[in-house]
Formats: C-alpha cells, structure tokens, sequence
C-alpha cells in the first residue's frame, strides 16, 4: 500500500483510543510524578469520544477524519493536552485538505503541520520536555525517509520510532514548560506524558500504515 | 455598555470568586465565570469557554483571564475557532488572575476600551491622561500641574475596593492623577502603594481638570466621599 486513505485515518484514530486505553494508567503515573496526574484519564475520554463520534459520522476523505479528531479532543480532554493535540490534528487536516489519499510527501507534510501547530499554541521549544520533544524528533525522521525515497507507510514508522527515542530522551530534562515546570529540578528523571502519548499515537499511524 | 470580561480556572469556585470579588467593584460590566470541566471537574472547557465569551460580549470587546497555562490554552484555541468573533474583538491575558481580574473590572466600569482593559489587568500604566471626562465638575481649566496632600481617612487602609473608587473617580476627569507617584488609572499601583490609615498622601494632577481632580481625590482619601 503506498498512498494512504480515509480507511488507515479511521484506523489511526481507533488504535490510538486503543492504546490510550491500554496505557491510561501508566500516562497518568508519568504526569502524577511531574503534573497533575490526569493526563491519561483526559486523554481516554476524548478518545472514546472520537470514537463514539466515528461510529456515527462518516467522514470521506482523511483530512475529515482528522478534523474530527480535533474539535472532538479540543471540547473533550480538559487539560493541556487538549488544546494542543486538537491544534495539532486541525492543521494537520488543513495540511490534508481534501486529498482522497496522501503520499509520503503528504504524509510528512501532515506530521510537519501538526508539529508547528503544537509549537504555536504551546510556544515550547525542543528541550523543554514537553510533547515537541516527540514531534519534532518525528518530523526531521519523516523527512530523512522521505528524502531517502521511502513510502508513506516507511515514513510514519520513522516518525514513530523517533518519537519513541525523542519521548525517552525527555527523561533527564528539567521541564521549562507546563505544569511540570513548577518542579524544576525534581522534574528530572521522569518521562514527559504528553511527548510519551504523542509517540504512542505515531505509533498507532504507523501501524495502521503498515498493518490496514 | 462596558467591556466584557470571562474568567477562565481550572476550579469553578475560584471562577465564581473572581466573578463575586469583580462585582463588588464594577456592577454593570459583564462578568462570567468559564471555571471547571464539563462535569464540574477540575480542568478546563472549551465549550464553557466559547459560551462565555459570547454571554461577555456586548459589542465593546472581550477580555478573557485564564489561571493557569492549559487554561490560557484553552482559551487562545477557542478565541481561535470562534465562529463570530466578537466585533469589539477579544484577547487573551495571561496575568494574575484575581489581581489582574479586578483591576480590569475596575477598569472597564470606568469605560475603558479594550486595549486599556488589557493594560489595566496587566499593571501597566496609561499612555496618556485617562479619557474624557463627561461627569467632570465645570471648573476653570488651571494652568500646570496641581498638587495637594491628604490625610488617609480609611482605618483599614486603602485597600480594594476603596482603591477601585479612587481609580473610577480619577478617571472621570481630563487630566493625569497621582498618588504618591503612582498612576491613579492602576487599580495595581494604586493598591501596591499599600497606605495605611493615617498616612499622608501627596495627590498630583496635570490637565485641563487637574485643579478639580485633585480637590475630588483628596476629598475621597479624607472620607469625604
């Protein structure tokens, strides 16, 4: 499968409820160490909603997937997490538009977009561990294996295993963003769970690429 | 009408509290409490968000105060994807919440504009002389700068809310008041000044009603108001 369709977007979309299912308790234990503790509850119940609202709309082209994605976490997560995931699946639908399939160029384009849109409305940097930590690792990944002449399924299973590493690296950074940056130095040795859920999620459009 | 003002928590008491201590001071400006998830929760709702700004909204713009960093986040992605932005416009403050809060009440019943709400929340200071000044007392315009001292009458202190009238009062003149230093159109630096009851209290006035101004200011200070 080269091009990817609404059919691996509605895919994407339920394993990353799955998984965030599967890993709420853990996601809340990340942010009860550095934040406040809710990360992985907020993150469930938006997904159940995102998949409670696909059992009932028929969205037709990725980007419509996308974007119901967004407004659905924007008005159902609660914390942090919400405005900044919701801006980052809206841009990337904006960056889908109406294309019935994306390609690898697309799909890069897709992630590159979300990242800026997490960037602009976190105003977090690369370093201030934060869930920029996962994207931006992802992106410049997504790119390389583009350039390399990779297809789209390759190019997301790059951005996944890059964000994996990025949300690992966040483990000794000292937060500068959010609530975990009340910490300071206390904030050192645990993992960020935003920049953990958002590898999670990439690896969700990864597995649906190369699984769907 | 006045500028509307939302309050954005994570806790819908502290909403409600901003909104009951912003009300004492400034009774005819829409004030409305965004605070809490959807089900009472702590955290914070798009949806109350959006429906506030719209209940706040009466034309003259929209200033929204947010708690905590996911609140202002909150906020900033829902101004974004308003439908109809208000026409008087809307910003989003990340400033003190209950601080910041009432000084741009205070503000705003004063009939500020937007961007003087904003700087009002902000602790900044005006431009220039705070606007026109329709109820102003008739006087002679007097030449130069006007100085008087008073005698704090307050045996609490100048504290909030008598601040918050001495802020309304001198903005009702044409001229650009003082105390002790401090811009008089601050509800912030008015109360950061933290006189005492007793204390004496150089009052300063430069504009066309400085002379009346300050014979009002310090007639507030000694009680007479």
């Amino acid at each position: 499968m080269d091009a990817l369709g609404t059919d691996w977007a509605i895919d994407w979309v339920r394993r990353s409820a799955a998984v965030v299912g599967e890993h709420r308790a853990e996601l809340s234990g990340l942010d009860r160490a550095i934040g406040d503790g809710d990360h992985g509850e907020n993150l469930d119940r938006g997904f159940r909603a995102v998949v409670a609202k696909l059992d009932e709309a028929t969205p037709d082209t990725p980007g419509a997937v996308l974007k119901l994605v967004a407004t659905t976490l924007i008005s159902t997560v609660g914390g942090a997490s919400g405005p900044l995931l919701g801006t980052a699946y809206l841009k990337a639908a904006q960056a889908a538009g109406d294309a019935p399939a994306l390609d690898a160029a697309a799909t890069v384009a897709l992630l590159a977009a979300a990242r800026d849109g997490v960037v602009t409305r976190g105003k977090a940097e690369p370093g201030d561990k934060t869930m920029i930590d996962a994207w931006t690792p992802a992106v410049e990944a997504a790119q390389q294996a583009l350039d390399g002449g990779a297809d789209a399924a390759a190019v997301l299973q790059a951005a996944a295993d890059a964000a994996e590493r990025g949300a690992e690296a966040t483990d000794p950074l000292v937060a500068r963003k959010g609530r975990a940056s009340y910490l300071g130095e206390r904030a050192v040795g645990h993992r960020d769970p935003g920049a953990q859920s958002s590898a999670y999620q990439l690896r969700a459009a990864a597995d649906a690429a190369a699984e769907g | 009408m006045p500028v509307g003002l939302v309050f954005v928590s994570h806790s819908g008491r502290i909403a409600d509290g901003v909104v009951e201590l912003a009300a004492q001071m400034a009774p005819t400006v829409p004030l409305i409490a965004a605070g809490g998830t959807d089900d009472g929760g702590i955290g914070t709702s798009y949806d109350k968000v959006l429906a506030a700004i719209g209940a706040a909204d009466r034309g003259q713009g929209v200033l929204v105060i947010g708690d905590l960093g996911s609140a202002i986040l909150t906020a900033e992605t829902a101004v974004d994807l308003l439908d109809e932005p208000p026409a008087g416009g809307v910003r989003v403050l990340d400033v003190p919440i209950v601080e910041g809060g009432v000084a741009a009440a205070v503000a705003a019943e004063s009939g500020a504009d937007l961007d003087a709400v904003a700087r009002a929340a902000s602790g900044d200071a005006a431009p220039q002389a705070a606007g026109s000044a329709p109820d102003a007392p008739d006087l002679p315009a007097a030449p130069g700068p006007q100085e008087a001292t008073a005698v704090l009458a307050d045996p609490e202190g100048l504290h909030a809310r008598p601040a918050a009238a001495l802020v309304r009062l001198a903005a009702r003149f044409d001229a650009r008041v003082t105390v002790n230093g401090a811009d008089a159109s601050s509800l912030l630096r008015v109360i950061a000044l933290g006189l005492r009851s007793g204390e004496r209290v150089t009052v300063r006035a430069d504009g066309p009603d400085a002379a009346a101004a300050v014979e009002a200011v310090v007639d507030l200070l000694e009680g007479g108001a």
